[in-house]
């Protein structure tokens, strides 16, 4: 196990490349901010794929990238903007109206509205800030440069948190989600339940943001957790399979953006998808040898 | 659409603004632009009718990747955009069980896509020593006042192109999208409508990425349609106050960003769309809930809840595989 040469590329030592890359502070910085965010993403974003909340989900990420302008154009850290903005865009989607439906059109036009807005309102934030155009690339789709200490001690305690809380409500979540009628006949709390898991759903956006950036957070908040449901039934099995996916995908892209000179958001969303792929695959191979009919998402 | 295009000229000539259209870029951005607005307020219309606004979604940001892949390899972008986001539009299409593509789908396409849009973004501006820097920035959030005559008047066939074929198809479309099961019996071409309908939002995509921006082209679509919905309950008179709405909306964020020029100007079309979405919802928003108990509103209320798209994905998905 010797380390690789110092300062040259990529080599077929797998460990000496690991600890070269591990020799830069900002890279161990990225790992672990990286390993918190895909813990916390890929579990929440399971509860998000079973509530078929989506598009909530991304409508929320999105946010986060006026959030993330306007704090640099006041002059505050833009993980305040990315929390503030994506819990109060949670909470406004929380008030819309659900009658009928979940995929009720209006519902949709409005959130996909709210969307449109907050992007045009963050693109007002950055031209007025006339600062470099290029920090719009790395907001909407991420960086694994200059994440710091004290950024990776927040995000680590925001996920804790939120774990805390979900763990408490994971099981009435998971039967007012399945079957939201016979949960309210049994007296669970489906609206404050509703409410509380897209609270939820906002600050696992916000962190997702800070490596994927607010357009590319699907990568960790949905794909694992999708990936994860087209290969076990069982909610806890598959809970901790999106999570070990996130976390895979996570290390692999910021090694593979840290050796190559393509940008983070490329290699975490193209290596997850190729797990969500391959495990569709997976999938439909089990299916085909098991008896014709077969239990899907 | 240039008809009315000449009644905003005379219009805003009557209001003493009369110098604003002697600026080329201002022509040509009222000429695409009405055009543009024309076709997303149409194309809107049946994206929120069917629930597709995520699909748009998705269409609108691969309007970004392809835009960004034509320049990194160098070919006019036009054709990154039309052939990326139609391509995709009908591949969701045969993606998702009939016709209409499922959530988390959409989603993963469309996150992998906008990943790869990242990578030849990088790729251009490395390529590049030049440095067209703010590529990508206008290919985002658009640069409707930086077209060319040439630009606007191809902008504003191909939105008047889309446009007609909204139309066109319109009467069998809204058959589909209400109630594909008795569509298809009736004889119907549900599949192929709805292919062709995404083929047609991508195309629309494609056309409003120049005047908006690929992520704000969303405003575009849902905010007039929705609005229109809340204002009448009749198909057809939705459907043209969807287009009429997005129109005046792109004028009036048009003339916005003219008189206060720190404002992008697509910034103000969405800014605008937004409000006077929000404003009809706070306006209709009484009137609908003291109108629930009318028996033909509770009928039709009861007939779209029940309508079969809504739960119709998941029981056609758990039946087909």
């Amino acid at each position: 196990m010797t380390i690789a040469d110092a300062g040259s590329g990529l080599s077929w030592n797998v460990v000496g490349d690991v600890r070269h890359a591990l020799d830069y502070a900002f890279m161990v910085n990225a790992l672990r901010a990286g390993t918190v965010v895909a813990v916390m993403a890929a579990a929440i974003g399971w509860f998000m794929v079973l509530r078929r909340q989506s598009f909530a989900g991304h409508t929320i990420a999105v946010v986060g990238f006026p959030g993330a302008a306007g704090a640099t154009l006041v002059g505050v850290s833009a993980l305040v903007g990315y929390f503030g903005f994506c819990v109060l865009a949670a909470l406004v989607i929380s008030m819309v109206p659900r009658s009928g439906g979940r995929a009720f059109s209006a519902e949709n036009a409005v959130t996909g509205t709210v969307q449109a807005v907050l992007l045009a309102f963050g693109f007002l934030f950055v031209s007025l800030y006339r600062g470099d155009l290029n920090g719009v690339d790395a907001l909407l789709f991420g960086s694994f440069l200059g994440v710091t200490p004290t950024q990776v001690v927040t995000l680590f305690f925001v996920a804790l948190g939120a774990l805390g809380a979900l763990a408490v409500m994971a099981r009435p979540l998971l039967f007012a989600s399945v079957d939201p009628d016979v949960a309210r006949a049994r007296g669970v709390p489906v609206g404050a339940l509703s409410t509380a898991f897209l609270v939820l759903l906002g600050l696992a956006a916000a962190e997702a943001s800070q490596i994927t950036g607010s357009l590319l957070v699907f990568a960790l908040l949905v794909m694992p957790a999708a990936t994860a449901q087209r290969l076990t039934p069982r909610p806890a099995l598959a809970l901790a399979l999106a999570v070990a996916v996130a976390m895979m995908v996570t290390w692999l892209a910021l090694m593979a953006a840290f050796y190559s000179p393509y940008p983070i958001g490329f290699w975490v969303t193209t290596l997850a998808f190729a797990a969500y792929v391959s495990a569709g695959a997976l999938a439909g191979h089990r299916r085909r040898r098991a008896r014709p009919p077969a239990v899907t998402s | 659409m240039t008809g009315a295009a000449l009644g905003a000229v005379a219009l805003a000539q009557a209001h003493g603004l009369g110098g604003l259209f002697a600026q080329s870029f201002m022509r040509n951005a009222f000429v695409a632009g009405t055009s543009i607005a024309a076709a997303s307020g149409l194309v809107g219309y049946f994206v929120v009718l069917r629930s597709q606004v995520f699909t748009g979604d998705a269409l609108s940001h691969v309007a970004f990747t392809g835009a960004l892949a034509a320049l990194a390899f160098g070919v006019d972008v036009r054709l990154g955009l039309f052939v990326a986001t139609i391509g995709v539009g009908i591949l969701m299409g045969t993606l998702g069980p009939r016709g209409r593509a499922d959530d988390v789908v959409v989603g993963s396409v469309f996150a992998w896509v906008l990943g790869l849009g990242v990578l030849f973004l990088s790729v251009f501006t490395a390529s590049k020593s030049t440095g067209n820097g703010t590529a990508g920035v206008s290919v985002l959030f658009g640069s409707v006042f930086g077209l060319s005559a040439g630009q606007a008047w191809v902008a504003a066939a191909v939105g008047l192109g889309v446009a007609g074929a909204v139309v066109v198809i319109a009467r069998p479309l809204l058959f589909a999208s209400i109630d594909p099961a008795v569509a298809e019996a009736r004889g119907v071409p549900v599949v192929l409508l709805g292919l062709g309908f995404l083929a047609l939002v991508g195309a629309s995509a494609a056309e409003a990425t120049e005047a908006v921006g690929s992520l704000l082209l969303l405003g575009l679509l849902a905010a007039p349609a929705g609005a229109a919905m809340q204002l009448t309950t009749r198909p057809f008179g939705a459907l043209a106050l969807s287009g009429g709405l997005a129109v005046a909306e792109m004028w009036a964020g048009l003339f916005t960003s003219y008189a206060v020029p720190s404002l992008p100007p697509s910034f103000c079309v969405i800014a605008v769309a937004a409000v006077v979405y929000l404003g009809v919802l706070l306006g209709t928003g009484g009137r609908r809930r003291r109108g629930r108990r009318a028996p033909g509103d509770g009928a039709t209320g009861a007939r779209r809840r029940g309508a079969p798209y809504d739960g119709n994905p998941r029981t056609a998905s758990s039946s087909v595989r």
